[in-house]
């Protein structure tokens, strides 16, 4: 498995990371070989296994539809780098 | 005072318990070793004058219950604790102040523990060698050029130089147990489901699970006992009764069925880990078990589905990391897309950044069959294998790491080779079962080797029983000349 620039760039935008030109030719190098590591998997059949994306054996529990904190607006507008009075500010969405 | 350098924590426990000292003593103790190992860049964050105002209240108090009394224990930096910076070992969460409190440090101070700082770790737990912190790379006292594992290195540190009595890590691929093989120390990953995971910064949430690192077995079963428990604001958090695994503590190995997986036998392994194991073997033959050869078929799969599911899931936790609701953000960019793309560029660390490519990649459209979903399918065969084993033996025993402690920048250039520390502690996270390190010798350099004892599904207590018993014959010694004071 090959991974060129080009495709770097474009993980790299689905990310929202944006990567220095000068970083993509030892990234894309990396990232293959890390590919063509995990492609070994594909020397076992697994068209009979059923995949695992849990280890715990359980369904998850329903709760009572009730809030149990809240009124905490001042605590979750802290660590914002930008606020004002009760809203998070971002740049210009909409022109 | 006496020296508590030599101390374990369950005897500063009694020490305090006793009121022979006070945790104004401990804790005056622990902040000067602190002060004196700034060298081993073990620390993030340090609260002194709020722990020396704790231990105080804490001397005041009449009556006192809890396992851990007015003991001051530093913690990972991947805890939020309250009005406490935690970053994560991040540049992009290097001012956060979490206005709320992890499960797992709530359970540490509710049974009387003080916080003492914030520990070193690679950044969002990815590494294995405590180089990809953006608070700089932490030195192992075992060696001044040597790394001290990761990504719990600041706690496998800070333990080892005795700047806290105990400490949590958290491991993923065996971020607890590889430091503590590189450290001469004792690190145990509990059960998937049995420590909260709620208020730790998430890398790989089917994976991630807090744990104890510590100087010795029986303190590694009362710190478990202290972090562990049932948590309703953690949806995988097992529903069941609190164990006592200190007072349950024993050393009977007799008849036990100890399986030897021979997949773990790989090639180039050096020949001091293969004689290392061999000692563990005879060992615990020595005491009555019974040694069966196992084999856990798909072992050598384990790397590739952990580094295909782990990045996945790491995409999409870091994916919160917008610059908008708290963290660092970039003043550059002309709009929102650009103000994330270059808030995470400049916030996230190489090896992140590599990881959420890689996670990113790996899920996106085309590509999600080929590579997560034959993971995850991967992952249920590993799962198997060791449920199959399981059900003739009692633990399996394995060398903990393919190597001693290297040095820093060894192998910061290939990802692959830093990936490959990881061979023996990644297959008990894809199946989410517990395991133990413990210190049992050293190599031809004098650097600490460690053996891994893993057994079922919530079976803490057997793993730490043999480790017990093989400690006292391991009877290992590490002197540290304290170089770094």
């Amino acid at each position: 498995m090959s991974i060129d620039k080009n495709q770097v760039k474009k993980v790299a935008k689905l990310s929202r990371i944006s990567l220095d030109d000068s970083k993509l030719e030892s990234l894309s190098k990396d990232l293959a070989s890390i590919l063509n590591f995990v492609e070994q998997l594909n020397k076992l059949d697994t068209k009979k296994t059923e995949p695992l994306s849990s280890v715990v054996d359980k369904t998850l529990e329903p709760r009572i539809d009730k809030i149990n904190d809240g009124k905490i607006k001042k605590e979750i507008l802290k660590n914002s780098p930008d606020k004002n009075e009760d809203f998070f500010i971002v740049p210009k969405v909409v022109e | 005072m006496s020296d508590f350098n030599k101390s374990s924590l369950s005897e500063i426990v009694n020490l305090i318990k006793s009121k022979k000292v006070s945790s104004s003593e401990i804790t005056s103790h622990y902040i000067k070793n602190i002060e004196k190992g700034k060298k081993l860049n073990s620390f993030i964050t340090t609260c002194f004058e709020e722990a020396l105002k704790k231990a105080k209240e804490f001397d005041n108090k009449k009556n006192f219950n809890g396992l851990l009394p007015g003991v001051p224990l530093a913690v990972k930096d991947l805890f939020c604790t309250k009005n406490v910076k935690t970053t994560a070992g991040s540049k992009i969460l290097e001012n956060f102040i979490p206005t709320y409190e992890s499960s797992v440090t709530h359970n540490l101070w509710s049974e009387g523990a003080i916080l003492l700082g914030k520990l070193n770790c690679d950044e969002f737990a990815m590494g294995s060698s405590n180089e990809t912190s953006y608070f700089g790379n932490v030195i192992n006292p075992i060696g001044k050029d040597l790394v001290p594992g990761g990504s719990s290195g600041g706690s496998a540190s800070a333990l080892a130089a005795n700047l806290t009595p105990a400490t949590i890590g958290t491991d993923t691929g065996g971020s607890i147990r590889q430091p503590a093989s590189f450290t001469g120390t004792v690190g145990l990953k509990p059960t998937y489901g049995l420590c909260s995971r709620w208020g730790i910064v998430a890398f790989a949430s089917s994976l991630d699970q807090a744990g104890p690192m510590t100087k010795n077995v029986e303190d590694c079963a009362l710190l478990l006992e202290a972090m562990s428990g049932y948590d309703g604001k953690d949806s995988t958090s097992i529903n069941k009764k609190k164990e006592k695994y200190s007072k349950n503590l024993n050393q009977k190995v007799k008849g036990l069925k100890i399986g030897i997986p021979k997949e773990y036998r790989i090639e180039n392994m050096p020949k001091e880990i293969d004689s290392l194991w061999k000692k563990g073997i005879d060992i615990l033959k020595k005491s009555g078990a019974k040694i069966i050869d196992i084999s856990l078929p798909h072992t050598k799969y384990a790397l590739s589905t952990y580094y295909i599911v782990a990045p996945a899931e790491a995409s999409s936790n870091l994916a919160r990391y917008d610059g908008v609701k708290y963290g660092y953000r970039s003043n550059k960019g002309k709009n929102l897309i650009e103000m994330y793309e270059n808030t995470r560029g400049e916030g996230f660390g190489d090896e992140v950044k590599r990881r959420v490519l890689i996670g990113t990649y790996v899920l996106s459209s085309g590509y999600y069959d080929a590579y997560y979903l034959k993971a995850q399918k991967v992952r249920r065969l590993i799962k198997n294998d060791f449920d199959k084993c399981f059900k003739s033996v009692d633990a399996i025993l394995t060398p903990s790491t393919p190597s001693s402690a290297f040095k820093i920048g060894e192998k910061t250039n290939d990802p692959i080779s830093m990936y490959l520390n990881d061979i023996f502690t990644v297959p008990v996270n894809l199946a989410g079962i517990p395991a133990i390190s413990i210190p049992a010798g050293q190599d031809n350099k004098g650097h600490p080797l460690g053996l891994q004892l893993i057994s079922k599904a919530l079976d803490e207590q057997k793993i730490l029983n043999i480790a017990f018993a093989m400690e006292k014959s391991i009877a290992f010694k590490q002197s540290l000349n304290r170089w770094w004071e």
